[in-house]
């Protein structure tokens, strides 16, 4: 990824954090899937708004004590990992809520 | 069960957390059936207010799944804004309905919703029999067309066929249905008393012959030389064992805000309109007792061949008279399944057979002695049931 890059939770899940694990359940079939603590930061910070360098860089880095450009290919793996189940949004542009998307519309 | 689901259960259990929560939006009813063990009286059900307040709750306390079911959940007016809550607070949600009053408008908004799943009950292929046990003409029509609408959405149905004498033999002809309707089926042999403790309706559970039928259709339960062969010995793992989740990582909440173990368990445990529901979790002596309890502190049912692979209910046991004693009608599953009488079943033949002997006894000497019998339910109910079955 070179470009920007923002991530948002599909509005299609069901998702808990259990402990300090993410569960989480596909809308699109049901399956059952599980984030570590560090993916789970990711995911918990996946406004649509908040930059992934961002993210990585202000709760990532911090908490884990590892290299910001390291980190980042990391996350980015895991993003991609999870938006090709249909959990995670990517794209270029922050990502608009459904409900703005919705009152936009009208 | 998945491997991985189960490692949730088991991290929740070691959490406390309330994994799974059924809530119960209603007990009103736009059907009749002959087995339910509901009171379809409103008896003052949670306002949207106080059912969104106690979603919140359930949210905040680590519930994921959450079941909503009833009486007939789209008789709440409210329904929508209620599930629309529980999805923006990210439940997985589960639907139980019969389905009726569901068209291709209401299906498409649960669709966009994002349920999980929603179960139906089909009794029969048959609108004659399903229509006699709803007792609403024209609801095995209107149930099946309305899965219809909801699959065509691309939503997971699962249809859920209860055993009763009335519609006992048709399940083959309704899972041949939920095939051609491209939907999942499920079977439960099991009808459980009313939730006041009223066990009239017991007698609709079919007979052992039957259960035993069930249980050896490979269609239904597999390799049915492995799943009715006869009980391996319980080994520390068995005993040590929690007898279900109820309690321990799911309870129940009824539509006046009530908390019990589970559905099938009405031991109240709290209020949530007085009691925060995360007190009640943690604090109530009832849920603490219901904790308290291993396989192992089970006086009958820990010495009994069946130990380890029983189904044993403890809210049937609870509605049998004690938690911790044995469920009959999980033993006459286990009976059906193996061949083998339970411990509880053989000590409930050895007293019908004494009751029978003293009987003969008394009645040559000419002393009438039902009333005397008729103030001992229990024993009465699962001595009859129990010899009968035995017969067969």
């Amino acid at each position: 990824m070179t470009k920007k890059c923002y991530v948002a939770r599909s509005s299609e899940i069901a998702a808990r954090k259990l402990g300090r694990e993410m569960m989480i359940m596909s809308g699109r079939d049901s399956t059952l899937y599980t984030l570590n603590d560090v993916a789970t930061v990711i995911w918990e910070a996946a406004d649509g708004s908040t930059s992934l360098d961002e993210i990585v860089e202000s709760k990532i880095c911090p908490q884990f004590e590892v290299q910001p450009c390291m980190a980042l290919q990391d996350a980015e793996t895991l993003v991609e990992g999870l938006a090709s189940h249909g959990i995670l949004l990517i794209s270029n542009e922050p990502i608009l809520p459904p409900v703005l998307l919705r009152q936009e519309a009208r | 069960m998945s491997a991985l689901m189960q490692e949730m259960s088991a991290k929740a259990l070691a959490l406390g957390t309330p994994l799974s929560v059924q809530l119960d939006l209603t007990y009103r009813c736009n059907e009749r059936c002959v087995h339910c063990y509901l009171d379809h009286e409103d008896h003052g059900e949670m306002t949207t207010s106080e059912i969104k307040d106690l979603l919140k709750e359930l949210a905040g306390a680590g519930v994921f799944f959450l079941t909503l079911s009833g009486g007939e959940i789209m008789l709440r007016k409210d329904f929508f804004e209620i599930l629309e809550h529980a999805r923006a607070l990210t439940f997985c949600v589960k639907l139980k309905t019969n389905a009726i009053l569901i068209r291709e408008r209401e299906a498409e908004r649960i669709r966009s919703l994002g349920v999980e799943s929603i179960q139906v009950s089909i009794y029969s292929h048959r609108s004659e029999v399903h229509d006699a046990i709803t007792k609403v003409p024209g609801s095995l029509a209107r149930s099946v067309n309305a899965i219809r609408f909801l699959k065509a959405c691309g939503l997971k149905v699962i249809i859920a066929n209860v055993q009763m004498i009335q519609n006992m033999g048709d399940y083959p002809e309704v899972r041949a249905m939920a095939k051609e309707l491209g939907v999942e089926f499920t079977l439960d042999p099991t009808i459980t008393p009313k939730m006041d403790g009223d066990r009239s309706i017991l007698n609709l559970n079919i007979q052992q012959a039957a259960l035993k039928e069930l249980f050896r259709d490979e269609s239904l339960a597999g390799n049915v030389e492995e799943s009715c062969a006869p009980p391996r010995k319980a080994d520390d793992d068995d005993l040590d064992a929690v007898p279900c989740s109820a309690g321990h990582t799911a309870c129940y909440v009824s539509p006046y805000g009530d908390v019990y173990p589970c559905v099938q368990f009405p031991l109240p445990s709290g209020n949530v309109r007085r009691t925060r529901f995360l007190d009640i979790w943690h604090h109530s002596s009832q849920l603490s007792e219901v904790r308290s309890i291993k396989v192992r502190d089970l006086p009958t049912c820990s010495q009994c061949s069946h130990v380890a692979a029983c189904t044993r209910c403890p809210g049937l046991a609870f509605m049998e008279g004690n938690m911790r004693g044995p469920s009959i009608q999980d033993c006459e599953k286990s009976f059906a399944r193996t061949g083998i009488p339970s411990k509880n079943l053989d000590a409930k033949r050895a007293s019908s057979a004494a009751a029978v002997g003293a009987r003969e006894l008394i009645q040559i000497q000419g002393v009438a002695i039902a009333p005397v019998f008729g103030t001992l339910p229990h024993t009465q109910a699962n001595s009859a049931g129990t010899a009968r079955d035995l017969v067969t």
